[in-house]
C-alpha cells in the first residue's frame, strides 16, 4: 500500500534528522528550568526579552527548585539548561553534584523576596497571629500545658491556643510537601522555632539517632486540621472564599490579586506588604535566586543580555514590572551589590553557600 | 425498608381482588406485581444515573461557556499616539502620561515594530485604537478590577463618549502565551499540538495497523502471540505518566533528541496511542467475515493480496475510528508531557518539530495556575477551543464509520 510505504520513509527520515540535531552546537534559545515560585517572574523577563530583542524567547520550565538543580548540574553539554531558578539557596550537596559533573563556573543572582501570606476570608474580623500560634496550630506534637513534655496536638479551636484568638475552628489550607512554599513555611515557622525550644531538642539530645527528627522538629499534623491543597494556589483562594472559618497559606502574589475575597492575617504584628517584607519585619519571607552556567556564555550569546535585562531596575526595582506581579524588591544597597557581582560573573564557591 | 413496607401494604390492599383474580385466572402469578415493581425501580436507577451524568456535563459546559465567552472579546481605547524617534526609543512616551496605567504594556512594546512595518507613521500623531490593560478590560466586562480612582474616572469618561469598547479578540488566536494577560493567546499551543499529533500519527498509525494485521492475519495462535496480546492489552491500561518517564529515558537521554520538542512529545504520545490503535484495528479486521478471505484464496490470491485488496479496505472505517479516538486521547494528554518539558513558558510558535513547543492542555494547565484574574476567562476559553476540536475529531470518526461501514 502507498500509505504504508510513505509512512515508512517518513519514519526513516525522522530518525536520520533526529540523529543529526545532536551535533548542533551554538544555540540561540536560552533554556531555563527551576522553581515554580520564580517561574512567573522569570517568564515575564523572558517574554520581554523575546519581544524587545532579535533573539527568540527563552524557554522557561517550571520543574521545582530541586528538579531544576538536578537538570542544571547534569553537566556542561548544550542539552543541559543554561539557567536554573530557585526559591531557596543552592544546597552544598547540589553544589558538590555540580562540581562532580564539571559545572564549576556558576554565578548566583538574588532577584528579590517572596512573602508567604497567611490569609482568611474577608468577612472575618482581623486576625493577629504570632509565629508561635502557627507552630502550635500545625505541628504534629506540641508542648503539653506545663511545657515539660510533648503531647499529640489536640488543639481544635484557635482560642484553645491563646485566649486572645477568636473562638473558631482551626482549618488550614496549605501547600503539599512537594512545594517550595511548604519548605519555606516549615523552615521559618517550624524549624526556626523548634530548634530553640528545649522541649523538642532535649529529646534529640537524649538519643541522637532515634530522635533525629526532634533536632529541628517540622512534622505537620495529619488529623485533617492541616489540609494540603495541591500546588495550585488559586485552589486555596477558592476554598477560603467558600469556607470563612479556614485560613490559607500561599504566595504573596495570590494575595494581592484576590484582595476582594481574602485578607491577610498579621504575623508578629505585621501585615505582608512590600515594605514590611523587604525590611524583614514580616517574618515569613524568602529570597528568590537564579543561577547561571557561565560555561554556556560563549555558545548561548543571548544569556548575558537576558541576565542584564533581569537585573535592570525596570524589572527588579521597587517600581519594576515584576513588582506588579508580586516580587518584592531587595533593599537598594543589596540590589546594587548583587547587580555588580552578577555583571562580573562572580564565581560561586562552596564557602559562599556554607556561610549563612 | 421502604421496599418491604410498600410490599406488605399493597398486598393487604389488593388481597380481596386478588383472591378473585386468583380463582378466575389460571395464569395468575402472585409474584408478578413484585417483579414489575423491581423492573420499574431498575429503570428508574438507569435513568437517574444518565440524568446525573448529563447534569454534570451540562454544569461543566455551562460553567466553562459562561466563564470563557468574555475571553473572546477584548477592550480597546481610542487615544492619540505620537510616533517619532523619541517614542520609538522609549515607548511609554508615545501616549499621554495619564493613559500610562491604562494602556497595555504589550501594545506599547510593539510600537517600534509597527513603525518599522509602516514607516509613514514616523513623526505623526494619530488617533489610534490601542489595547488596554487587563484591569480596564476586566472593568469593561463587569468583573472584579483594581484601578485607582484617578484612572477609573478617565476610563469612565472614555467609555461615556464611546472611545472605549469591546471588540472581537483576535489576539487570542494570533498570539502565543504571555505573562501580560491581554497579550496572551493560544496560537503557539495549537501549532504545537498539531505538530505533536502529526508525529504521533506518523509513528503510531502504520506501526499499530501493521501489528494488528500481523497478529490477526498472519500469526498462528501460539504461546508467543498470546504473550504479545496480553502485553498490548496491559499497555493500554498503563498510567500515561510512565510513558513520559520512558520518553525521557529513551528519546531525550539515550537518543539526545531536543527537550520540549514536538518530536519527543509526539513519539511519547505515539507509544501511548499504539495499544489503542492495535486493539481497535484488530477488532476491525476480525469483523471482516472469513468468507471474503476464503473467496480470495479460492481464486488463487496470495495472502498479501487478500489482506491488501480485500480485508483492509473493508476494515478501514473501523481502523480509522479507533485511530481518531486514540488521536483525540493523545491530544488531551498532559501528564507524560510534564516529564519531557513541554509544560513550560513557550510563547513563540514552533516552526519545526525540533523546536520547543507547548500543547493546548498544557497551556490550559499553565493559565489555571496564574494569579491574575484575567486568566480565568482565558483558561475557560482554552478549554472551549480544545473541546470543540475534540468534538469535531470525534464527529469525524462517527461520520467516517457511518459513511464507509458495511453491514454483513
Amino acid at each position: 500500500m502507498m500509505l504504508q510505504k510513505s509512512a515508512l520513509s517518513l519514519i526513516a527520515t525522522t530518525a536520520i534528522m533526529a540523529s543529526t540535531i545532536n551535533m548542533v552546537q551554538a544555540r540561540d534559545q536560552i533554556r531555563i528550568v527551576g522553581s515554580s515560585t520564580v517561574y512567573p517572574f522569570s517568564s515575564s523577563v523572558a517574554e520581554e526579552f523575546g519581544a524587545t530583542t532579535k533573539h527568540s524567547t527563552p524557554v522557561v520550565e517550571s520543574t521545582g527548585s530541586g528538579g531544576g538543580m538536578k537538570l542544571f548540574c547534569k553537566g556542561n553539554g548544550m542539552d543541559t539548561p543554561d539557567i536554573t531558578n530557585a526559591s531557596r539557596r543552592m544546597k552544598t550537596k547540589e553544589f558538590k553534584l555540580c562540581e562532580k559533573n564539571g559545572v564549576t563556573d556558576i554565578t548566583e543572582s538574588v532577584i528579590g523576596f517572596d512573602g508567604i501570606a497567611i490569609a482568611q476570608n474577608k468577612q472575618n474580623k482581623a486576625l493577629a497571629l504570632t509565629k508561635m500560634h502557627l507552630l502550635l496550630a500545625v505541628a504534629e506534637e506540641v508542648p503539653s500545658k506545663d511545657g515539660k513534655s510533648l503531647v499529640k496536638n489536640s488543639y481544635k479551636r484557635w482560642n484553645e491556643i491563646d485566649a486572645s484568638l477568636p473562638d473558631r475552628e482551626i482549618t488550614i489550607y496549605g501547600p503539599p510537601t512537594s512545594s517550595g512554599t511548604r519548605d519555606a513555611f516549615e523552615d521559618m515557622i517550624m524549624k526556626g522555632q523548634t530548634k530553640k525550644m528545649d522541649v523538642y531538642t532535649s529529646l534529640y539530645k537524649k538519643d541522637k539517632v532515634k530522635n533525629k527528627g526532634y533536632k529541628k522538629y517540622h512534622k505537620v499534623r495529619q488529623d485533617g486540621v492541616y489540609i494540603p491543597s495541591g500546588e495550585n494556589d488559586n485552589l486555596i483562594v477558592q476554598k477560603l472564599s467558600k469556607n470563612p472559618a479556614a485560613i490559607g497559606i500561599f504566595g504573596y502574589s495570590f494575595l494581592i490579586e484576590n484582595d476582594d475575597k481574602i485578607s491577610a492575617a498579621t504575623v508578629n504584628g505585621f501585615k505582608p506588604t512590600p515594605e514590611t517584607i523587604s525590611s524583614g519585619k514580616y517574618p515569613i519571607s524568602r529570597s528568590l535566586f537564579f543561577y547561571t552556567k557561565n560555561s554556556h556564555r560563549k555558545e548561548v550569546p543571548a544569556m548575558d543580555k537576558y541576565v542584564a535585562l533581569f537585573m535592570k531596575e525596570d524589572m527588579i526595582g521597587p517600581d519594576g514590572i515584576l513588582s506588579e506581579i508580586g516580587l518584592i524588591a531587595l533593599p537598594d544597597e543589596r540590589r546594587s551589590a548583587i547587580r555588580a557581582s552578577v555583571e562580573k560573573h562572580t564565581k560561586l564557591t562552596l564557602d559562599d553557600l556554607s556561610k549563612k | 425498608m421502604t421496599y418491604f413496607k410498600s410490599e406488605s401494604s399493597s398486598v393487604s390492599k389488593l388481597s380481596s381482588s386478588q383472591k378473585k383474580i386468583k380463582t378466575d385466572n389460571p395464569f395468575y402469578d402472585p409474584s408478578l406485581q413484585k417483579r414489575h415493581a423491581q423492573a420499574r425501580r431498575f429503570k428508574f436507577l438507569t435513568v437517574a444515573s444518565i440524568i446525573f451524568a448529563i447534569s454534570f456535563l451540562v454544569f461543566f459546559l455551562g460553567d466553562m461557556i459562561v466563564k470563557g465567552l468574555p475571553a473572546f472579546q477584548q477592550s480597546y481605547m481610542l487615544i492619540d499616539v505620537t510616533y517619532n524617534e523619541k517614542t520609538v526609543d522609549s515607548t511609554r512616551k508615545a501616549i499621554d502620561k495619564k493613559y500610562r496605567r491604562i494602556v497595555s504594556r504589550s501594545w506599547l512594546r510593539d510600537i517600534p515594530a509597527m513603525v518599522e512595518q509602516d514607516p509613514s507613521l514616523m513623526n505623526t500623531t494619530q488617533a489610534t485604537w490601542v489595547l488596554v490593560n487587563h484591569q480596564v478590560d476586566q472593568y469593561m466586562k463587569g468583573h472584579y478590577y483594581k484601578i485607582k480612582n484617578k484612572y477609573l474616572n478617565i476610563v469612565k469618561e472614555k467609555q461615556a463618549v464611546g472611545e472605549l469598547e469591546l471588540r472581537f479578540n483576535t489576539i487570542f488566536f494570533t498570539h502565543g502565551d504571555s505573562k501580560i494577560p491581554e497579550n496572551s493567546g493560544i496560537k503557539s499551543a495549537i501549532i504545537g499540538s498539531i505538530l505533536t499529533l502529526i508525529v504521533t500519527m506518523i509513528i503510531a498509525f502504520p506501526l499499530g495497523v501493521m501489528t494488528a494485521v500481523y497478529l490477526e492475519e498472519f500469526a498462528h495462535d501460539s504461546y508467543w502471540t498470546q504473550l504479545i496480546e496480553i502485553n498490548i492489552n496491559n499497555l493500554a491500561a498503563i498510567p500515561s505518566i510512565l510513558f513520559g518517564l520512558l520518553g525521557l529515558a529513551v528519546f531525550i537521554n539515550l537518543f539526545g533528541m531536543p527537550r520540549s520538542s514536538p518530536l519527543v512529545g509526539g513519539l511519547t504520545l505515539a507509544l501511548m496511542t499504539l495499544p489503542i490503535i492495535i486493539v481497535s484495528a484488530r477488532a476491525a479486521l476480525r469483523s471482516v467475515p472469513d468468507s471474503i478471505r476464503q473467496a480470495g484464496y479460492g481464486l488463487g490470491l496470495t495472502k498479501i493480496q487478500v489482506v491488501q485488496d480485500h480485508v483492509m479496505p473493508l476494515a478501514f472505517p473501523g481502523i480509522m475510528t479507533g485511530s481518531i479516538i486514540g488521536l483525540s486521547q493523545a491530544m488531551g494528554e498532559t501528564a507524560p508531557l510534564i516529564i519531557i518539558g513541554m509544560i513550560a513558558f513557550i510563547p513563540d510558535s514552533p516552526s519545526s518539530i525540533f523546536q520547543a513547543a507547548t500543547v493546548m492542555p498544557a497551556q490550559i494547565f499553565t493559565w489555571a495556575g496564574m494569579p491574575e484574574r484575567a486568566y480565568i476567562e482565558r483558561t475557560a476559553a482554552g478549554i472551549m477551543v480544545l473541546l470543540s476540536i475534540l468534538i469535531s475529531l470525534n464527529a469525524l470518526a462517527i461520520y467516517l464509520r457511518k459513511k464507509f461501514e458495511v453491514n454483513w
